[in-house]
């Protein structure tokens, strides 16, 4: 019985994809296989299998940054806020408002929004380690100021934009397979050959246990923050992107709205402890597909949106409790008494 | 010796602060009236208390949670979802009294759940109160996703009695406050009474300062940490009744961020985000700050965005003096000791 708790233990991403798996053969079996239905129409694949890759996508990205500033024990709820930042650079760019004397280039375009998001999450990394200010405080700053930047970007107008080469990066299809998969695999692959190969992982998870022994350790903990903040910014701008690209121009006040939370759940659905330490970004990229897959099944069950919200809070407030250790002894205890008087009984 | 020392160096940090802001406040007053005409007025300082009542309130709440060394950031769900709650009742004929009653019973359910999980479970404050903010927002569209208008007669009242404050004949000198301010001020001394005289008032700056001696010292600190969750909520509740009152209308998107206003004035008015110091007065003063920014925002002709980014620079201005503060005090701390 150990001996397979600890297998399990140890592959921490076997859950999530059991889970996963689970969801798709459920939605499968309740539409009567139309779920599983791939088709081919001009050399691209379509189906609600491609959609949950091609959807979940932004949020894969999210929260494989998410996981590493969580396995600190910090937080980034400003994810949301730095998608719209980026996603007004961008389209204001392409559009000419903003640096007309680049004609609307769609790479200075792409380039200019992710510099943008390397800035937010630098400065979110420097109110974290240098001012040692709460991370949730310091970003809810960007949270609330965020969107205001992007609005003032935008003067305040939904922009619309046409360019064939930016719709690409949501719409466009390499090898049958939807352009935003292979974002993903290329950031989660550099970031998980960056994590795994260096010790910057093994860093991070010192840092979650214990930030004081870390720095007494040798560890620079305040660089190693300074730099996942930092990623995490610059993966909340490409998330930006491909959101932008997808509603073909830029909405400050509903890109990205509310994906904080998505982020964070599909890092605890993951298996991530909330409070820091242990880390796989593999297993919260396949939480994001779980968090996508719940989202795409509701919906295609015809239950209102409102109610999503409210199941996903409550599945959050669920796992956190299953990872409290305070938890599992109060249900021991519980379970303990109980067979007690069910023995004097 | 050092236990004078302290307690005199920690009402010295929470007093910087505190001038700072007052004096920051007058400036921006005088800025005002020098550049604006019809600035200068007792109706514009008071339109501060009118237009900022439940900000204040909830603030006020905000405060107690932060200086036990937690966060609460699910209060502006809780304003949004007791507006949306008490209009659909309100729509759906029930009485006035007892659609106060029931919000703030709501509220005092939020906290009371929210506090149990974070001490009886050790979660993290900021995870359980976003989920709990996620939670009541979605609740609020699950109510209903359009705004419900109030018409009740007791709501009207409270939304258009208000009371004439005259100091003379010329315009400048007179002024109207809303009924509904006085709540605020009964809030603001309850807070005070509470925080500075009774034990459980002690009891969360002890908290707040050190929980692991609080607790050695006999201290009940599970009553403390959920009693300030409950406060927060009941008075974010309080604030929603209040926001009703001000808008007569509830609408489930209604104050996106406004935790971080309410943190902002904490920290604005002298607050320790560490935890251990903090006054209600102090937020009171700093919610009055963000309502001459919007002011002045207004009569710039400005995005209105701009007041969320002055704000949010503010904070991070102010944040960055208390660490400035804290290790100028904690560098005096260790030359005394060298001493």
């Amino acid at each position: 019985m150990k001996n397979k708790l600890s297998k399990w233990s140890q592959n921490q991403a076997f859950w999530p994809i059991v889970i996963f798996l689970l969801i798709i053969l459920i939605n499968s079996i309740m539409t009567g296989g139309d779920f599983l239905k791939i088709t081919m129409v001009d050399g691209h694949f379509y189906g609600r299998i491609i959609d949950i890759f091609r959807n979940g996508g932004k949020l894969m990205i999210l929260a494989a940054g998410m996981t590493m500033v969580l396995a600190t024990g910090g937080t980034d709820i400003s994810v949301g806020s730095v998608m719209a930042i980026s996603g007004a650079i961008a389209c204001s760019i392409i559009e000419g408002n903003l640096l007309p004397s680049l004609n609307g280039s769609v790479p200075a375009a792409i380039v200019l929004a992710i510099c943008a998001g390397i800035i937010c999450g630098l400065w979110n990394g420097f109110l974290v380690s240098k001012i040692q200010i709460q991370p949730i405080v310091a970003t809810m700053i960007l949270l609330v100021a965020g969107r205001g930047i992007a609005q003032l970007i935008t003067n305040g107008k939904i922009i619309t934009i046409n360019s064939d080469a930016y719709y690409f990066i949501n719409g466009g299809y390499i090898l049958g397979l939807p352009f935003p998969l292979y974002i993903v695999i290329f950031l989660v692959g550099t970031l998980l050959l960056f994590v795994h190969r260096t010790a910057f992982g093994l860093f991070l998870e010192s840092i979650g246990c214990n930030p004081k022994a870390s720095k007494f350790a040798g560890i620079k903990v305040s660089g190693y923050l300074l730099a996942i903040y930092t990623i995490s910014g610059a993966f909340a701008a490409v998330a930006g992107l491909i959101e932008s690209a997808g509603i073909k121009g830029a909405d400050c006040n509903n890109a990205g709205l509310n994906i904080e939370m998505d982020a964070i759940l599909a890092v605890a659905i993951g298996g991530t402890n909330l409070m820091g330490g242990r880390f796989n970004i593999l297993s919260s990229v396949v939480g994001a597909l779980i968090v996508q897959s719940i989202t795409t099944t509701v919906y295609a069950l015809g239950v209102p949106a409102a109610y999503i919200r409210v199941l996903k809070a409550l599945l959050i407030i669920v796992i956190c409790l299953s990872q409290s250790d305070r938890f599992k002894q109060a249900l021991a205890k519980a379970f303990a008494s109980r067979k007690r008087r069910e023995a004097a009984v | 010796m050092t236990r004078g020392e302290n307690k005199k160096k920690k009402f010295h940090i929470n007093n910087v602060s505190l001038l700072i802001t007052i004096v920051l406040f007058v400036a921006m007053f005088i800025f005002g009236s020098i550049r604006y005409d019809h600035f200068f007025s007792i109706s514009t300082f008071l339109n501060l208390f009118n237009d900022n009542a439940y900000l204040m309130i909830a603030g006020i709440g905000e405060t107690f949670v932060l200086i036990t060394g937690g966060i609460d950031i699910s209060i502006s769900s809780t304003v949004a979802f007791t507006g949306v709650f008490m209009a659909h009742c309100l729509e759906k004929g029930m009485p006035a009294f007892v659609v106060i009653c029931l919000a703030l019973l709501i509220g005092i359910t939020v906290g009371a759940v929210q506090g149990s999980l974070i001490h009886y479970f050790k979660l993290q404050p900021f995870i359980v109160t976003l989920a709990g903010q996620f939670l009541m927002r979605g609740l609020c569209v699950v109510i209903s996703e359009a705004s419900i208008p109030i018409n009740d007669s007791f709501f009207k009242g409270m939304a258009l009695g208000r009371i004439p404050i005259s100091f003379g004949e010329a315009k400048p000198l007179n002024g109207k406050i809303y009924y509904y301010v006085l709540i605020v001020m009964v809030v603001l001394l309850v807070s005070i009474f509470v925080l500075k005289k009774l034990a459980f008032g002690r009891a969360i700056y002890a908290v707040g300062g050190n929980e692991q001696s609080a607790a050695l010292m006999g201290l009940n600190v599970a009553r403390t940490k959920i009693g300030v969750y409950i406060i927060s909520s009941f008075c974010a509740a309080l604030a929603g009744i209040v926001f009703s009152f001000y808008t007569l209308a509830g609408y489930g998107l209604q104050n996106m961020g406004m935790e971080l206003d309410a943190i902002s004035s904490a920290v604005i008015g002298g607050t320790l985000l560490t935890g251990g110091v903090g006054s209600v007065f102090g937020t009171m003063v700093g919610a009055m700050i963000q309502g001459i920014i919007q002011t002045i925002v207004t009569y710039e002709n400005l995005n209105t965005w701009w007041t969320k980014v002055t704000i949010a620079g503010l904070l991070c201005l102010f944040i960055v003096i208390q660490r400035v503060i804290a290790v100028r005090a904690d560098a005096m701390k260790g030359k005394a000791t060298a001493e």
